[in-house]
């Protein structure tokens, strides 16, 4: 257990380094900060001062030690834009994303694992075909589209919601359903096929067999097995809480932090950028760490292969 | 003939409107042992899953399943539930996979002394490993808490026959209960099936496609082929003298252990699938006596005395009347 733990740690900080690695090359290979912010009209000798100031007219390579180095120490930088920390830029709008992210991703929860369960019970009945079809449409249907759909009806048509901005929890009704359709698509599919597997299984049988009512066969019997695929699809959708709204953000003018990121990037704000970056790989990692040990708690054969 | 415990009556099942039992009647006298044998898809398992309601929801299935007079395919789920694993209960072929993966196995058990005997906690806990010493379980107490993947398949099939008796059945159904097993184990789980059923009195049914196995075990044999009962009789009567000439076959295929050696006798043809049934006699391709008229319709089994029947038109002429050998 020891060297598993040990093991996973090394692999997740090797993923993060990674992560900050690739988004380095990518941000300085696409274009100069300098000119970005400071415009490319500004006068020479401002740019140089600029890149003087922030280290950009170092070598490359110098460039990441530096920048690695730092991360290393727990400095995540400023902003080239305003000057102020990354990370408290960053920590300010956590908030706002995860006041859409967290009710989404009860949505996919409830709504997504038990219409699972009942297309699966009820396999190829009107139900399991009205389940699946809307299953179908709410991860296909890509999430600018659903969000804007949703303001035609609701708030341009009739009126009843606004369309965008935050402004009481009204705002955030449409781009929570936004959010959570896709996803509960998506969740509803896997928790009906993991559904059907584990209903095929001999072990099923046997509790019939021995005379334990279907609903508490399906309860202690199919549950428990049917959970072990159905929580990866739910670890990586924990991992997506603090970045995946950035569509739906920029739908909705929500101020969280998928906004940010795409402002940041469009700046070239190294240092913002790195820092959402490090947090969503951060929760990514953490989140497939916890699927992990989980696995662990469902399934007991998994314990001894560790 | 003594009472009548479970009767099965004229029962058809069905997959996707391809036929895979036409009509079986089967009765299972209280505390007998009787022989269910034929090869792999002629529904000697469906016959007994169809019985207990255990089937998957598009077979089809119809007839009568008669316990103490009472039906069981017109029970609702709740008499049903009470009935299985309480009266009748049931083993199958692949103890592995026939536990659940992520309950100890002690837990299954005790869910079924929960169920049908009111135990609980504690006093559950002591009977589960009461029928764990019973079926020869070896450091019952921590076995308890072992996962099915922690033993052995032996020792699975146990833990199954255990999980069976805590309902105190009248009848045990085992649907090839050592075909998964090597043939050690398979004569110890033999073994104890014996032991257990002279001590509790249960009947059991023993579904094989081993002719040996079930000669060593069961006073009455029933051979299927096609989805029916070819030929029934005592076990002596029908290794001593099988009318059918399905039966006649299969014993032909065996090697003798005494006497001279001699060429095994296979038979010609395959079995049908069941899409492909003949309209009369399953056999009747392969049969060496068959003729149009067995063609024409299912022949009814008849009785030909001393617990004997058979369903065949020309079992009891002596010689055949003319070879059909299909090409």
């Amino acid at each position: 257990m020891l060297r598993f733990l040990a093991l996973r740690l090394v692999r997740a900080a090797l993923t993060i380094a990674l992560v900050v690695t690739f988004a380095f090359v990518v941000l300085r290979l696409s274009g100069d900060p300098a000119v970005i912010i400071m415009s490319p009209e500004a006068p020479a000798e401002a740019i140089a001062a600029f890149r003087k100031a922030w280290g950009l007219d170092q070598p490359i390579w110098i460039q990441y030690i530096n920048y690695f180095g730092a991360i290393l120490h727990g400095e995540l930088g400023q902003s080239m834009r305003d000057g102020r920390p990354a990370i408290a830029l960053v920590l300010e709008r956590i908030p706002a994303t995860l006041a859409l992210t967290l009710p989404a991703f009860a949505l996919k929860l409830c709504l997504g694992i038990p219409a699972g369960i009942q297309a699966a019970l009820h396999r190829n009945s009107l139900t399991d075909r009205l389940v699946m079809a809307g299953a179908v449409a709410g991860f296909t249907v890509p999430s600018f589209v659903l969000g804007l759909l949703l303001v035609l009806l609701f708030a341009v048509t009739l009126g009843w919601l606004p369309s965008g901005g935050q402004d009481g929890w009204r705002s955030g009704i449409l781009p929570v359903i936004t959010l959570g359709l896709g996803g509960a698509g998506i969740l509803a599919r896997f928790t009906r096929s993991a559904m059907l597997e584990v209903l095929g299984q001999h072990y099923i049988r046997t509790a019939s067999a021995k005379g334990v009512p279907w609903r508490a066969v399906v309860r202690n019997h199919a549950l428990p097995n049917a959970a072990i695929p159905t929580v990866t699809v739910i670890g990586f959708m924990v991992g997506s809480l603090i970045a995946g709204a950035v569509v739906v953000e920029s739908v909705f003018s929500w101020p969280g932090v998928g906004r940010l990121l795409i402002v940041a990037v469009a700046n070239r704000d190294l240092a913002v950028v790195q820092c959402i970056l490090l947090m969503v790989a951060g929760t990514m990692v953490t989140a497939n760490f916890a699927v992990d040990l989980l696995y662990g708690l469902l399934d007991p054969r998994l314990r001894g292969a560790r | 003939m003594s009472a009548t415990l479970v009767s099965i009556r004229d029962l058809w099942v069905s997959f996707d409107g391809h036929a895979a039992l036409r009509g079986v009647d089967l009765d299972i006298a209280p505390g007998e042992a009787v022989g269910l044998v034929g090869e792999s898809g002629c529904g000697k398992s469906v016959t007994w899953l169809a019985a207990l309601g255990l089937l998957p929801v598009k077979a089809a299935v119809s007839g009568q399943v008669l316990l103490d007079g009472q039906d069981l395919r017109t029970l609702k789920p709740a008499a049903l539930d009470a009935i299985r694993g309480r009266r009748v209960a049931m083993i199958f072929q692949d103890p592995a996979s026939s536990l659940n993966p992520v309950h100890r196995v002690g837990r299954q058990v005790v869910e079924a002394l929960r169920l049908h005997r009111g135990l609980d906690g504690a006093a559950a806990r002591a009977e589960a490993r009461r029928l764990f010493d019973l079926v020869g379980i070896p450091d019952a107490g921590r076995r308890l808490d072992a996962f099915a993947h922690e033993l052995s398949g032996g020792q699975n099939q146990r833990v199954m026959i255990a999980m069976a008796l805590a309902g105190e059945p009248e009848l045990l159904v085992a649907d090839e209960p050592t075909t998964a097993l090597d043939a050690t184990i398979q004569a110890q789980i033999l073994d104890l099936l014996r032991r257990l059923q002279a001590e509790t009195g249960m009947a059991l049914v023993l579904i094989s496609h081993d002719l040996g196995v079930v000669a060593d075990l069961c006073s009455r044999v029933g051979v299927m082929y096609g989805g029916r009962i070819v030929e029934e009789a005592p076990t002596a009567t029908l290794f001593a003298a099988p009318v059918h000439p399905y039966t006649q076959g299969l014993l032909a295929a065996l090697p003798d252990m005494t006497g001279p050696r001699r060429r095994l006798t296979a038979i010609a043809g395959g079995v049908p699938e069941p899409w492909n049934f003949p309209p009369g006699c399953s056999f009747a391709p392969r049969c060496m006596s068959a003729t149009s008229a067995c063609d024409a319709a299912l022949p009814a089994a008849r009785d030909v005395g001393d617990g004997h029947s058979v369903a065949c038109l020309h079992a009891h002429v002596p010689e055949p009347v003319r070879a059909v050998v299909p090409a």
